[in-house]
């Protein structure tokens, strides 16, 4: 019993419940759902690898919006980051004469990233030098990036014919997608370097006091040039997946909207938009249960208008169960049937 | 003696019925059993006082009883009636107003406004703002408070606020007023007044429970106390037969020789320093001031001595001690740390300096409320190692260990939450953060405000301590007592500047009082600063 209340309490219940329950709804729509097979070409194959590699993507991102969200911060301009750096990396390689060439797709990636990283810089500098809220600064990149890849483009889609950049987006390693691999890298690293380092620690410290954090010595300005620098480089790494699983650099849908799923993504995952503490693992449970969701959608076979709602009931349905209010009305009621069976069984042994 | 327990004392046998009678009260939290079997009551027109130390459970049966927090067990009567509030709002609608420590109130509208917030008159589906502006008036007249109800809130001294705030509580028709650390940052005159409003209510009938840590100010206003201990209740006295020594002890359950030790102690170590010959001086500083905070003035302080900062509220005290710790920048003079200039211009460089501030905010300024003690106390040495340095995890729990141990503070382990503390203990661990990185200066402002008499002669003797292993200690205090029996010397500021500074050989309160009311009147008393 106590087990159970204890589970019931956990910050990743309802999201890891709700995963189930999606995964549940598919397996009865398709039985086989669930079954992983090996293709003809040696690479896994199944339902819930399309949703690892599908969900690549936002849970990069995601991961960069965990650092950022948890200096109370939020960053609106991974999506257009990404058509930035799926614009520059596929017309550097459509200029080059050798765009089958590993070397010409690393100098394309390598490129992209640096750009990103100067973005996620001039974000860092307006949130954290000239103190402009954050979802105004980052606004600025959301509405001028896509702007900034239609000029790399020259307004055009940049449709790119490279093996190897088309590995990074649909390739397999060892029978596990390229994407997939990325992801779990960045996922590692991000964990690694902010929980085996102190900057986890002073990032939520940040975010649960500046002005105490401040006085205690610590440098918030590093930590936001850091943190914003960081999402934007993932968002690019995600931006260049998706151009490379298109094939092509399209600036005005790459990357569309993909920022608030990844805010998505974090709230469900436990982390407060009020900053302070963060869970990477619960920002991974959340982009599954993203992903999965728009699975489901096609499985199920929820017609493509009623999309949208069917999301957005999911959602509401979550938060609602993992808001504090909700969670201690529910205790509430629990301890009164918890109390009511102790009257009760009080008055079966009078009765008896 | 009263160590007997649930003692019951002056129960009038023909008098009024008590307003709220409160009996075997339980409620547990995860891992605490917060409140055991505690009785309370009131009677109407008394002024009631809880005392206790931090982690009594004075605050838990106040929530108790506003109906923050649902009880485990026992029953509340309010005039007889057994109720059960499930929120504050019913606790308010029975007539159980509550007034918190801070000003929970809306400093952008007016005082009117204040007063009627959330029951404002209607009329025509509108606001009707005259009769508004004429019932505000009339509540404040009621009080005999002069102050203008159209006048912007934040235009009012802290005092004048939490004022307004018991105006605005009082209104709603109440039988039974909880002040919950009215006092905490009121000087002397401000309580003066709060006083003399708390009479007035108890005229009208009106039960108050009180709640403050200043010994005197429970004395000069309470007719009854209880004490609760460890969650439970201890007494319950009638104020004019209980001895302070009586109520101290009964209220930290241990002999009480700790504080008067340290009062001994450091009044014979102050003979010594000041027959020795004086201290190397630490840090100097030359006409350093701000703008719209501080005059230019002048401040020593010596390798281990103990400066008192003793001023009223607003006096320019915590604004010295901000400049010093580099906290805020200064717009003039100059700082000079073991004889080489020095400038300031964020915590951070102080700290590299070895130079602490501690702020009197403890909640706002001081520790971060939802990280674990291990990283409050690890955070500002972490934070100068920069964080691609992190401190080893087994450095981490050893440096936790260590000052959980020394400095006492009562948690489950190093990993509970910071804001599970009590005040009391979440203030050591602040201290714990500050002296984890071995300052040559700790500034203190107000170190003890707020907390309970045990830790704040922890406190005290750890001060004390400090200063004789050689670190400069700034220390900042309402309480001029403690001022006095901590400091070698006393700075007096007023109206923010300083108004003299003086060795504390066989210094009174009476005397520093005088200084902080009149000033320096005679030369002689500013040739402390001259050293």
């Amino acid at each position: 019993m106590n087990l159970v209340y204890k589970a019931l309490g956990h910050r990743l219940f309802w999201p890891l419940a709700m995963l189930v329950v999606l995964l549940a709804v598919n397996v009865i729509a398709v039985p086989g759902f669930l079954s992983i097979t090996v293709n003809s070409e040696g690479h896994l194959f199944g339902s819930l690898i399309d949703i690892v590699r599908n969900g690549a993507p936002t849970l990069i991102i995601a991961v960069g919006m965990t650092l950022v969200i948890a200096t109370r911060g939020i960053d609106l301009s991974v999506g257009s980051m990404c058509a930035i750096a799926g614009a520059l990396a596929c017309s550097i390689i459509l200029a080059s004469p050798t765009p089958n060439d590993v070397g010409t797709v690393t100098v394309a990636v390598l490129l992209s990233l640096a750009l990103a990283l100067v973005l996620g810089v001039w974000n860092g500098f307006l949130v954290a030098v000239l103190g402009i809220q954050p979802i105004i600064a980052t606004l600025i990149l959301m509405t001028a990036g896509r702007g900034i890849a239609m000029l790399i483009t020259e307004g055009q889609i940049l449709t790119v014919n490279s093996a190897p950049f088309k590995f990074i987006g649909s390739g397999f390693l060892a029978g596990i997608p390229v994407a997939t691999i990325v992801a779990a890298v960045v996922l590692a690293l991000v964990a690694l370097l902010t929980r085996r380092t102190a900057l986890g620690m002073l990032i939520e410290s940040v975010g649960i006091n500046p002005e105490a954090s401040r006085q205690a010595g610590v440098r918030a300005r590093g930590l936001l040039f850091t943190v914003y620098a960081l999402s934007a480089v993932l968002a690019a790494v995600a931006g260049l997946i998706l151009t490379s699983n298109q094939t092509a650099a399209d600036s005005n849908n790459t990357g569309w909207l993909i920022e608030l799923d990844a805010i998505l993504a974090v709230v469900l995952g436990g982390t407060s938009l009020n900053g302070g503490r963060y869970s990477l693992t619960g920002t991974l449970v959340g982009a599954l249960v993203i992903q999965t969701l728009i699975t489901t959608v096609y499985t199920v076979g929820i017609p493509p208008i009623a999309t949208m709602v069917f999301k957005a009931a999911v959602v509401v349905a979550v938060t609602l169960l993992q808001s504090s209010r909700v969670s201690s009305a529910l205790a509430r009621r629990r301890s009164r049937g918890r109390r009511a069976e102790t009257v009760g069984s009080a008055a079966e042994a009078v009765a008896r | 003696m009263p160590d007997s327990a649930a003692t019951r004392a002056g129960t009038p046998g023909a008098g009024p019925d008590p307003v709220v009678e409160m009996t075997d009260i339980s409620i547990s939290f995860p891992g605490v059993k917060a409140l055991d079997g505690v009785g309370f009551r009131m009677f109407p027109g008394e002024v009631h006082s809880l005392m206790g130390e931090n982690g009594a459970g004075k605050s838990t049966l106040i929530k108790a009883l506003t109906g923050v927090y649902g009880v485990d067990a026992g029953e509340i009567r309010l005039a007889g009636e057994k109720v059960r509030f499930h929120n504050p709002a019913q606790a308010q609608a029975a007539g159980i107003s509550t007034v918190y420590q801070e000003v929970n109130l809306l400093g952008n509208l007016t005082v009117a406004e204040n007063v009627m917030l959330g029951r404002e008159p209607r009329r025509l589906g509108g606001i009707d703002w005259r009769a508004m502006r004429r019932r505000a008036a009339e509540i404040l007249e009621g009080l005999h408070l002069d102050i203008d109800p159209g006048s912007l809130l934040n235009s009012h001294s802290l005092a004048v606020q939490q004022l307004v705030a018991i105006a605005r509580a009082i209104d709603v028709q109440a039988k039974v007023l909880i002040l919950d650390e009215p006092t905490s940052s009121l000087d002397v005159e401000e309580v003066a007044e709060l006083f003399r409003v708390i009479r007035s209510l108890k005229e009208r009938g009106v039960a108050i429970l009180f709640v403050s840590h200043f010994l005197d100010q429970v004395y000069e206003i309470s007719d009854r106390l209880t004490v609760l201990r460890n969650g439970q209740f201890v007494g319950e006295y009638l104020t004019e037969e209980l001895l302070r020594i009586d109520l101290v002890q009964a209220m930290i359950g241990r002999e009480l020789s700790t504080l008067e030790e340290i009062g001994t102690k450091v009044h014979s170590a102050d003979r010594d320093t000041s027959q020795d010959a004086t201290p190397v001086t630490f840090l100097a500083a030359k006409a350093v001031g701000r703008k719209g905070a501080i005059a230019p003035t002048d401040l020593t302080i010596g390798a281990g001595e103990v400066v008192g900062l003793a001023g009223l509220l607003g006096s320019g005290r915590t604004e010295l001690a901000r400049l010093v710790g580099g906290v805020d920048r200064t717009d003039t003079g100059q700082l000079t740390v073991n004889g080489s200039p020095l400038r300031l211009r964020t915590p951070r460089q102080a700290i590299k300096h070895r130079i602490v501030y501690s702020s009197e905010n403890r909640r706002a300024e001081g520790i971060v409320d939802e990280l674990s003690v291990r990283d409050n106390i690890v955070l500002a040495l972490q934070a100068d190692r920069g964080w691609f340095r992190p401190i080893p995890r087994k450095r981490q729990d050893e440096l936790a260990a260590s000052y959980i141990e020394a400095l006492n503070i009562k948690t489950p382990h190093a990993d509970a939450l910071v804001k599970n503390l009590s005040g009391g203990n979440q203030q050591k661990v602040l201290l714990a953060r500050w002296l984890a990185i071995a300052p040559r200066l700790l500034i203190l402002d107000e170190p003890t405000r707020g907390i309970d008499v045990g830790a704040k002669a922890e406190i005290q003797k750890l001060v004390y301590s400090l200063a004789e292993n050689g670190m400069s200690v700034l220390f900042i205090s309402a309480e001029l007592e403690e001022v006095l029996r901590l400091s070698h010397r006393i700075v007096v500021l007023r109206d923010r500047r300083k108004v003299a500074d003086l060795p504390n050989d066989a210094l009174r309160v009476d005397d520093l009082l005088a200084v902080i009311a009149e000033g320096a009147s005679e030369p002689e008393l500013e040739t402390g600063a001259a050293s």
